[in-house]
């Protein structure tokens, strides 16, 4: 997983979106198609080409009051039209750590 | 124990509201994160994957009683209720708010925790032995010297904008457990012929993505020209060393780039200009230092106590003195390992619970002190032997007396894909499977001395280069792969370890690990020769061929 934090062009393979971290408490997030942030995965907006990618990023980085570090990453989408995670790093991004934690109550 | 002087409380207290107001104004959005980042980091906190993360400073690794409790206080009430104690005397806090963090760097602000030092390109927490003051043999203390360093570079403004990271590690015993060979500077303290302190200096050791181990810079150089020669190092390093090549910044490719007779030359020039200025020590300041490092009243105790001897009918009691209790300057008294890597468990972490347990446990009997080290283990320091059976028995109920340190199952392992937004992939899964693979501490002690190192990424936060065993993670197309490398050590006969072929998958790295142990098993002369001494005799070869013969 090359860590996307410099990404310089920007090419996209299939669906995408925007995800960064909220600034206030760090948590992940999604750009929404309201362009507002989301902690839900559903409710993030969807790209399909680099143009419409290239656009929503740069709208998401413009908002960085509301979240920082923002960045392309893929996704799939299941045949219920739910939204997945693309790789592994998006899933542990969007489930946790996949080790249990010490004090998880 | 070290008591901060008005100086530290003050600036430490100055920071704290300084880094509230950013906040504030990062929220509001006065500030964009382009300009609050390197204020962040200055303060100790990164973005990780899911969340900020907040890095502490525990200096030279000695912590009080009541600074535990602090830190324990921050996981409970800002964090998830744990902590990771990292390679560098550090404690990171992984689910950190940004609003919430003024409060916690101002609770820890009360006890004289701080979090300077621990990130940016600046002169980072100078570390030392963690079992400083104590070990038998020792010179002298090292920690004096490391918090006169300290206190010189402490946002000093030559060294607060280096061309990257700066660190330094102190040792004043034969045995290095500060690892020196890998910091930009290594300071091994020794005496000359008339018996004056002073130190052999190395340079331009490190890991990442071009790892070198240090090599010695001067034999000697007097304790009291010690700030000026490192200075001229400083020095020489921001006049020449790269910033325009991240990759290149480290002291570490200067010194290979120039070779390290020039570079010393340059150095010895440097210092001809500034040995003889303020920056000579005097006695009355090192005397100052060390009037504030306060050792315990030890008692007069017998070398073998009936309590000791009457517990060691316990094989119990027994499999965990051996391997976690070490001989102590004073008779009578042992230095306690406690071991942060219990069977199945993410390395170096620590519930609020259990830092609290323990500092109630260091003020029973430790003389209220706990020290941190570079294995991502705690350490007792002062526990007399006659209650060594009481307080195995109070740790193992608290999960900390796993009888595994410096085993198999002792492993040091950077967060990986599970935090780390640099990582390429998991570090922690493959040391938690490597736990239960080797759970038997029968058969642990059986293998005898062996360390593996897991990184998820080339910075080498896990040091897998230096690992006896060194599991690096790497991405190929999409998938977790691990390179492995052997014969690797970070003591004073430091050496990089050699790849044994091509990298396994993640369900593989076990089943490799077991192989290269049970290749040891069969190869070893006898059961006294460690892996590390077999690896040396007959080289990777025949572990190379155990490994890849089936795979
Ligand atoms: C998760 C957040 C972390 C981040 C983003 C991070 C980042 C980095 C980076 C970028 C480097 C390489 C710097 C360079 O060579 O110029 C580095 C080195 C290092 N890190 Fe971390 N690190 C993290 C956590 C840790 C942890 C948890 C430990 C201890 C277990 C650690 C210990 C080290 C050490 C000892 C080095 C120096 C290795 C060397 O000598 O090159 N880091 N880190
Ligand atoms: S080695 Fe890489 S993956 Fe591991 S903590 Fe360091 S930067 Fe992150």
């Amino acid at each position: 997983m090359t860590s996307p934090l410099e990404q310089k062009k920007i090419k996209i393979a299939g669906p995408s979106v925007v995800t960064a971290n909220r600034t206030w408490d760090g948590i992940v997030v999604y750009r929404t198609a309201a362009k507002g942030w989301s902690a839900e995965l559903s409710e993030a907006a969807i790209v399909r080409n680099s143009d419409e990618a290239r656009a929503l990023l740069a709208e998401s980085i413009a908002d960085d009051v509301g979240a920082i570090g923002p960045y392309i990453a893929p996704v799939q989408i299941g045949e219920d039209g739910k939204i997945l995670p693309g790789n592994l790093r998006e899933q542990i991004r969007r489930t946790g750590v996949t080790i249990g934690q010490p004090a998880q109550v | 124990m070290y008591a901060y002087d008005e100086i530290d409380r003050t600036l430490v207290n100055e920071r704290v509201s300084e880094f509230r107001d950013q906040v504030k104004r990062r929220l509001s959005g006065e500030l964009t994160e382009d300009e609050f980042k390197i204020l962040r980091l200055q303060n100790g906190v990164y973005l990780q994957l899911h969340a900020y993360m907040f890095r502490v400073a525990i200096p030279y690794g000695t912590l009080a009683t009541n600074q535990l409790r602090a830190l324990a206080h921050v996981a409970r009430k800002y964090d998830r209720g744990y902590g990771h104690f990292t390679t560098r005397q550090n404690i990171q806090f992984n689910w950190i708010k940004l609003a919430e963090l003024p409060d916690a760097l101002e609770d820890l602000a009360k006890v004289g925790i701080h979090a300077m030092q621990t990130s940016g390109n600046n002169m980072r927490n100078v570390t030392s032995d963690q079992w400083a003051g104590v070990a038998p043999g020792e010179i002298e203390d090292p920690r004096i010297w490391s918090e006169l360093i300290r206190q010189h570079t402490t946002l000093h403004p030559e060294f607060s904008f280096l061309p990257r990271k700066f660190k330094i590690a102190i040792t004043a015993s034969d045995h290095d457990r500060a690892a020196i060979r890998i910091h930009d500077i290594g300071l091994r303290l020794i005496k000359n012929e008339k018996g004056e302190t002073g130190f052999e200096v190395l340079v331009g050791g490190g890991l990442g993505r071009t790892p070198f181990i240090a090599k010695t810079i001067k034999h000697f150089v007097h304790g009291r020209d010690i700030l000026s020669y490192i200075e001229a190092i400083l020095r020489v390093y921001n006049q020449y060393g790269r910033r325009d090549n991240i990759y290149k910044a480290r002291i570490k490719i200067l010194v290979h780039e120039l070779g390290i007779e020039k570079f010393s030359r340059e150095v010895e020039d440097e210092w001809q200009h500034i040995r003889n200025s303020s920056l000579q020590i005097d006695d009355e300041v090192i005397e100052d230092i060390r009037s504030r490092f306060t050792y315990p009243a030890y008692e007069k105790l017998p070398h073998m106590p009936d309590e000791l001897r009457q517990a060691a009918a316990d094989p119990d009691f027994e499999a965990w003195r051996k391997n976690s209790v070490a001989p102590h300057k004073v008779q009578g008294y042992s230095i306690v390992t406690i071991s942060l890597k219990p069977t199945g468990g993410p390395p170096g972490d620590a519930t609020a619970e259990q830092m609290d347990a323990l500092a109630d446990l260091a003020d029973k009997y430790s003389f209220g002190e706990i020290r941190v080290g570079h294995e991502q283990n705690l350490a007792l320091p002062h526990v007399a032997k006659r209650d060594l059976p009481a307080l195995w028995k109070a740790l193992d109920k608290l999960g900390l007396a796993t009888p595994n340190v410096n085993l198999i199952t002792d492993i040091i392992a950077c967060p990986g894909l599970d935090y780390c937004s640099l990582a390429n992939a998991r570090s922690i899964p493959i040391a938690q499977e490597l736990t239960r693979r080797f759970a038997n501490h029968e058969l642990a002690n059986l293998i005898g001395r062996l360390h593996i190192n897991i990184s998820g990424c080339i910075n080498a936060c896990g040091h897998h280069h230096v690992g006896h065993i060194g599991i690096l993670g790497v991405e190929k197309n999409g998938e977790e792969v691990y390179q492995i490398t052997i014969g690797g050590r970070a003591d004073e006969n430091a050496a990089l370890g050699t790849l044994i072929g091509p990298g396994v998958k993640f369900d593989e790295v076990a089943d490799v690990v077991e192989d290269i142990v049970e290749a040891y098993l069969a190869l070893r002369e006898r059961p006294e020769e460690l892996f590390m001494d077999t690896v040396k005799r007959l080289g990777v070869e025949p572990f190379k061929e155990r490994v890849y013969a089936t795979r």
